[in-house]
């Protein structure tokens, strides 16, 4: 499917092709960074490749020094002849690379994805936000240096601009924010659930049983 | 006394003056499947801009694949689409097979056929009877699903789960037909029919749903394309791209049916092509379990990738070796990257897996086709009434499970 681009790749625009690939029948071209942009454009208007399939990444953070970390992919097809090609391009951690929504309008949710799981920026995006996660989230949970049992800070209120609300208690009222020390907690220490508990009684280290508590009427 | 409404005869001056307003709708409203946030800025009830954010669904799919063995992911398969868990089985299977370069029996190529368009059908009259019900005819609704529980006790009967079946396996299917398979499968095909014809009988005239549904939500077949999106939305829009027949694998090339176009990319095409290629579906069934071998392996026997029958690990040295490395260390695919795909319940379902030659995927990416048909939703949206979102929303199909990971 893909050989015929391939080939046609390599006849216009030369050098541009760094490497090209082919396994189980995928067809594969590397180019460099700079030449992302051009080589989708290249696809999109000369070998109508009007259908974009997918953008993605992959974090080879063992290959650095020698190669850039990240390995950005892109899926695109033509609904016309029905070729499919992979471009790839390699990227360093916060290097930028183009934006491609304004050559096919579907890349913009991709690429945010792209953003919020790996952390590649790109320039000339319309709408760089994170889109699976919140916007408090720490770190980039696809590198393969983010441990998947991380846990994240908690949020405590996300004021929006723009809009009046008043939150609905205080930063010394409620649950706490933090994390509960478990291990301190069942030792005996910590067992106070809220903090504004605490506050009122000079932190008073002792539960309250009662008087809504079954056992004591 | 004068009538006061001399004074209005202009039509402009009868419109209420009103300011732009921003609205949130869900994720905890119903029609949003409780999955998704839509910031809408609205003039009157017509939607100037619409921000669509995803994402309350997510679970890491593709990070909790990164640490087990490649036959581990096939439980969080059935949760990304789960409404069609059978097509994504099948999916990952067919993905697994190509980065080995795997050939599986006839018997089970042609099994896994007909279970997944089993789940096809389950698939869009689970969503045609939910546009139709939220929409307000709540009997099509219940018709629809009544007839989809039979189509889950088939999967139930071969797989032994209603919904999560994990039931494929790379290199084959966990276990051959049922004897009674074929018989009982074509047995609720009459009541498949009936049911859609009965359903249409009460939605294809009514004025309320035509009203609903005609001209709502449409999209250009350009548009489409260049927002990725596949599947019934980019049909309904007149591009007939279906990859079993633009892109045959396994045995879609040795089937007769059609792939149902709409024209004009609305609702209502989207839901008459829903029905019709659950036709289709059913056609190709008839087809497959008439070609079907009836007897004969449905797993592959290369003992490097599939797991031994429980005699041969019990009597021979072999048997328990090959029992012992897949257990302890999972197979180990040649190092490499693929991308496979197939026709899922939404769309083109892609799997673009990354091997480096270990017991456990470095990269498992799916494409959802979700995400990219949600994506053009909003192209759908503006310019429409508030009102509209819901028939369009639900004529998507988004599943949570799928769009968000």
């Amino acid at each position: 499917m893909g050989k015929k681009v391939i080939e046609r790749l390599q006849k216009d625009l030369g050098a541009v092709i760094l490497e090209t690939s082919e396994f189980r029948g995928d067809h594969e071209a590397v180019v460099a960074k700079k030449d992302w942009k051009k080589v989708a454009l290249f696809l999109r208007d000369e070998l109508e490749m009007n259908h974009i399939i997918d953008i993605t990444a992959i974090d080879y953070p063992e290959r650095e020094p020698e190669k850039p970390r990240f390995e950005l992919k892109l899926i695109a097809r033509s609904m016309k002849t029905g070729h499919r090609i992979r471009i790839a391009t390699r990227v360093k951690d916060k290097e930028k690379v183009d934006s491609l929504t304004s050559v096919w309008r579907g890349a913009n949710w991709a690429e945010r994805e792209v953003w919020d799981m790996f952390g590649i920026p790109f320039e000339g995006h319309p709408d760089l936000r994170r889109i699976l996660m919140y916007p408090e989230f720490e770190g980039h949970p696809l590198r393969k240096d983010y441990p998947i049992g991380k846990t994240q800070p908690l949020v405590p209120y996300r004021d929006v601009e723009g809009t009046e609300k008043l939150p609905p208690f205080g930063d010394d009222e409620g649950q706490p924010f933090g994390r509960i020390d478990w291990h301190a907690r069942l030792a005996g220490e910590d067992i106070q659930v809220s903090p504004s508990i605490s506050q009122q009684t000079g932190g008073r280290k002792s539960l309250s049983a009662g008087p809504e508590h079954g056992q004591k009427e | 006394m004068e009538p006061h409404y001399e004074a209005l005869e202009d039509e402009h001056t009868l419109e209420l003056p009103s300011e732009p307003m921003r609205l949130n709708m869900g994720p905890s409203h119903p029609a949003m499947h409780g999955t998704i946030r839509m910031v809408l800025d609205l003039d009157g009830e017509t939607i100037m801009n619409v921000d669509i954010q995803p994402g309350y669904l997510h679970r890491g799919f593709e990070k909790s694949c990164e640490r087990g063995t490649w036959s581990q992911v096939f439980p969080y398969t059935d949760r990304l689409n789960y409404v069609s868990p059978m097509l994504n089985n099948v999916g990952f299977a067919l993905a697994v097979e190509k980065l080995i370069g795997l050939e599986v029996p006839e018997r089970c190529t042609y099994y896994r056929t007909v279970l997944g368009e089993l789940a096809r059908i389950s698939d869009h009259m689970t969503c045609n009877a939910a546009t139709a019900m939220e929409l307000g005819a709540f009997t099509p609704f219940l018709w629809l699903l009544k007839v989809r529980d039979w189509v889950w006790d088939i999967l139930e009967q071969e797989t032994g789960a209603r919904l999560t079946h994990s039931f494929g396996r790379i290199g084959g299917m966990a276990a051959p037909p049922t004897d009674g398979f074929k018989e009982s499968t074509l047995a609720i095909f009459d009541e498949i029919d009936h049911a859609m014809m009965e359903s249409e009988a009460l939605l294809m005239k009514n004025r309320i749903f035509l009203d609903r549904t005609q001209g709502i939500g449409g999209l250009s077949p350009d548009d489409a394309m260049a927002m990725g999106c596949t599947g019934i939305i980019l049909r309904s829009t007149g591009v007939d791209y279906d990859v079993r027949k633009a892109y045959p694998y396994m045995f879609y090339d040795r089937f007769d049916f059609d792939v149902p176009v709409g024209h004009d990319g609305d609702n209502y095409d989207r839901f008459v092509c829903r029905f019709e290629e659950l036709r289709q579906s059913m056609k190709i069934i008839r087809q497959a379990l008439d070609q079907m071998p009836t007897s004969g392996p449905v797993m592959s026997e290369d003992l490097r990738y599939v797991m031994p029958a429980k005699k041969e690990v019990y009597t021979t040295i072999e048997g328990t070796i090959a029992h012992f490395k897949l257990v302890m260390e999972g197979l180990k695919p040649p190092p490499g990257e693929v991308y496979s795909f197939t026709e899922g319940g939404n769309g083109e379902l892609g799997f673009f897996i990354v091997s480096d030659g270990s017991g456990t995927p470095y990269r498992v990416r799916c494409r959802p086709p979700c995400w990219y048909n949600l994506q053009a939703c909003r192209d759908m949206l503006l310019g429409d009434m508030i009102a509209d979102i819901i028939p369009t929303f639900g004529s998507i199909n988004m599943i949570g499970g799928e769009c968000d990971r």
